[in-house]
């Protein structure tokens, strides 16, 4: 796995329906043997990316190089090179599980003898050797899922484009196919898209959040908490007066905000947040032990990718508003 | 080659994997059934001089029921199904060029049109041997009228095409190629009006007749100016259908 060389280089990409951008001069790249999650909530425009890296559709400005060929001029090479499973995975219904992918293979350019032992392969790779003779329509949401992931990957493609691969999934299922993903990882490139923030999580070693078409975060998923963790909250659930609590926490060094909510019975929960680098939780309890209150939780709480999703595309929805105020 | 090929075989099997095929046919030859019995029966008894295929072809039972309403059935799905159900994405991603796709599914829908029309052979078969028992089949004029059809309907399959391509459902791709094709039939009614009075609108009514056309064919006369005009206007169809597929690469 040579690491450092770029699969995938994208550079002010932007792509215009009407007036309205669906991206907005993106640019990023990807490394070879990467697997790296576009994450974002519907209409954020990672459909539109992957379609642009598919060709199927050319931007309006920009450059886009896979394997170091532009996605337009080199349409067909490109092609030849990435396997694209569409959002909702598309499927010709009527067809069997072995004549699809020979079909798709055969359309991908291989060989009659070639496309046979290929289609074999990814059978086997994706479990799909019992149901070969299946008619694609009678089968369940998880076989179909894993027959768009081995017409993808039948033409043995440098590049992995999966669209939302886990919409729709039984949780069992999601299991089933990201662990597959994680496999496909070894070897080669992937791209894939979600709005699950704990799949990419779990499945991607970069993520990249979109909003509104544009790139806000682009880095990896431990740097990401990392770079939310110096915020977390420490939060505590103390029995005693409210009032007396918020005086407290008021007159206390080091905390930047607090919020104290009355908890079931005697208890309140307070859920403070500290200024940056600071560690409230000794201080907690040495007040609490001090004026004999009752404790019965004290957590500091890491933030999740959600977390850092809702933090990122919170403060650039207030930019917009404050640019519309103007 | 070996790609178009593949594409053709593959939209040839989605005609006969589903019943939409098989209806297709076996409507096409009840209709043709019931109106060759009404044929047969208003010229029973009489002695007719006129080749078997031109009595036949010169009703607009033929017309419609051959060409007009069967051909939208037949196209409608070409495009606008994959379109609906998400599978043109698959396909446009393959390296596969949008020459070869248009001309893959025209050619299907060619093929089964051809399959579709077949029981007519027999249907001639069996009248020639109880209308005129003895007389040697008419090879030639058969082969002709059947050329004819072919030739005519590759017209109205092409426009077909065209008009699934241009939309993702298939009512609307049905109904599009519908008036398309029975534009073109009544225009060709003209030819008994204006058709008939000197000028060159005449010519030109004259030279886009189809009932013309057909008047040929079916007595076994090839003439190349409905050849011409037939295949030109496939070529100029499809080559508007290849641009139809490309343009989703202008927005």
């Amino acid at each position: 796995m040579s690491n450092q060389e770029p699969m995938i280089e994208i550079e002010d990409l932007t792509k215009r329906y009407g007036r309205h951008a669906a991206i907005d001069r993106i640019s990023f790249s990807v490394c070879r043997g990467e697997i790296v999650g576009l994450l974002g909530p519907n209409g954020a425009g990672k459909s539109t990316i992957m379609r642009i890296l598919a060709c199927f559709m050319p931007a309006t400005s920009g450059t886009a190089r896979i394997a170091g060929l532009d996605v337009f001029r080199e349409a067909d090479s490109v092609r030849r090179r990435i396997g694209y499973m569409p959002e909702n995975n598309p499927l010709h219904l009527d067809m069997r599980v072995r004549e699809y992918l020979k079909f798709r293979a055969r359309l991908k350019g291989l060989g009659i003898a070639e496309s046979r032992d290929r289609v074999s392969v990814v059978m086997d790779q994706c479990g799909l050797s019992e149901v070969g003779w299946k008619i694609i329509g009678t089968l369940s949401k998880g076989f179909r899922q894993r027959v768009g992931l081995a017409d993808a990957l039948v033409h043995e493609p440098d590049l992995i484009i999966l669209d939302e691969p886990t919409i729709g999934l039984d949780p069992h299922q999601v299991r089933a196919v990201r662990q597959l993903i994680k496999e496909l990882g070894r070897h080669r490139t992937v791209l894939l898209s979600s709005h699950i923030l704990p799949e990419v999580e779990m499945t991607c070693h970069r993520v990249l959040i979109l909003h509104g078409g544009r790139v806000l975060a682009a880095d990896t998923t431990e740097n990401l908490q990392r770079r939310m963790s110096d915020s977390g909250q420490v939060v505590a659930e103390i029995a005693a007066n409210p009032h007396e609590l918020a005086a407290c926490w008021d007159g206390m060094e080091g905390v930047e905000r607090f919020d104290v909510t009355p908890s079931d019975g005697l208890y309140c929960r307070c859920a403070l947040t500290p200024q940056h680098g600071v560690d409230l939780r000794v201080r907690i309890f040495e007040t609490v032990l001090a004026r004999g209150w009752r404790l019965r939780e004290l957590t500091h709480s890491r933030h999740s990718l959600e977390d850092i999703f809702v933090h990122v595309t919170r403060a650039d929805r207030e930019e917009e508003e404050e640019e519309e105020g103007l | 080659m070996r790609v178009l090929i593949t594409l053709i075989r593959r939209e040839l099997s989605s005609f006969f994997s589903g019943l939409g095929g098989y209806l297709i046919i076996a409507a096409m030859l009840f209709l043709t059934g019931v109106s060759f019995v009404d044929i047969i029966e208003a010229v029973n008894n009489d002695t007719i001089h006129t080749p078997l295929t031109e009595l036949f072809f010169g009703s607009p039972f033929f017309w419609l029921i051959l060409l007009v309403v069967p051909t939208p059935v037949i196209t409608m799905r070409l495009f606008a199904i994959e379109k609906f159900s998400g599978t043109y994405e698959t396909l446009m991603t393959t390296p596969v060029g949008d020459v070869q796709v248009v001309l893959a599914k025209f050619a299907a829908a060619w093929m089964f049109f051809a399959v579709a029309i077949a029981p007519l052979l027999g249907v001639l078969q069996l009248v020639h041997h109880y209308a005129s028992p003895g007389e040697r089949f008419e090879w030639w004029t058969t082969a002709s009228t059947f050329g004819g059809i072919l030739l005519i309907g590759s017209s109205y399959l092409a426009l077909g095409c065209l008009a699934s391509a241009l939309t993702r459902s298939q009512i609307v791709a049905a109904t599009m190629s519908f008036g398309a094709g029975l534009a073109l039939f009544l225009f060709s009614f003209l030819q008994f009006s204006i058709g008939t009075q000197p000028g060159c609108l005449a010519t030109v009514v004259n030279h886009v007749s189809l009932f013309g056309h057909m008047e040929d064919f079916v007595r076994g006369v090839v003439d190349t100016r409905p050849l011409v005009f037939h295949l030109s206007l496939v070529a100029f169809v499809l080559f508007l259908n290849v641009k139809v597929v490309e343009s989703r690469r202008w927005k």
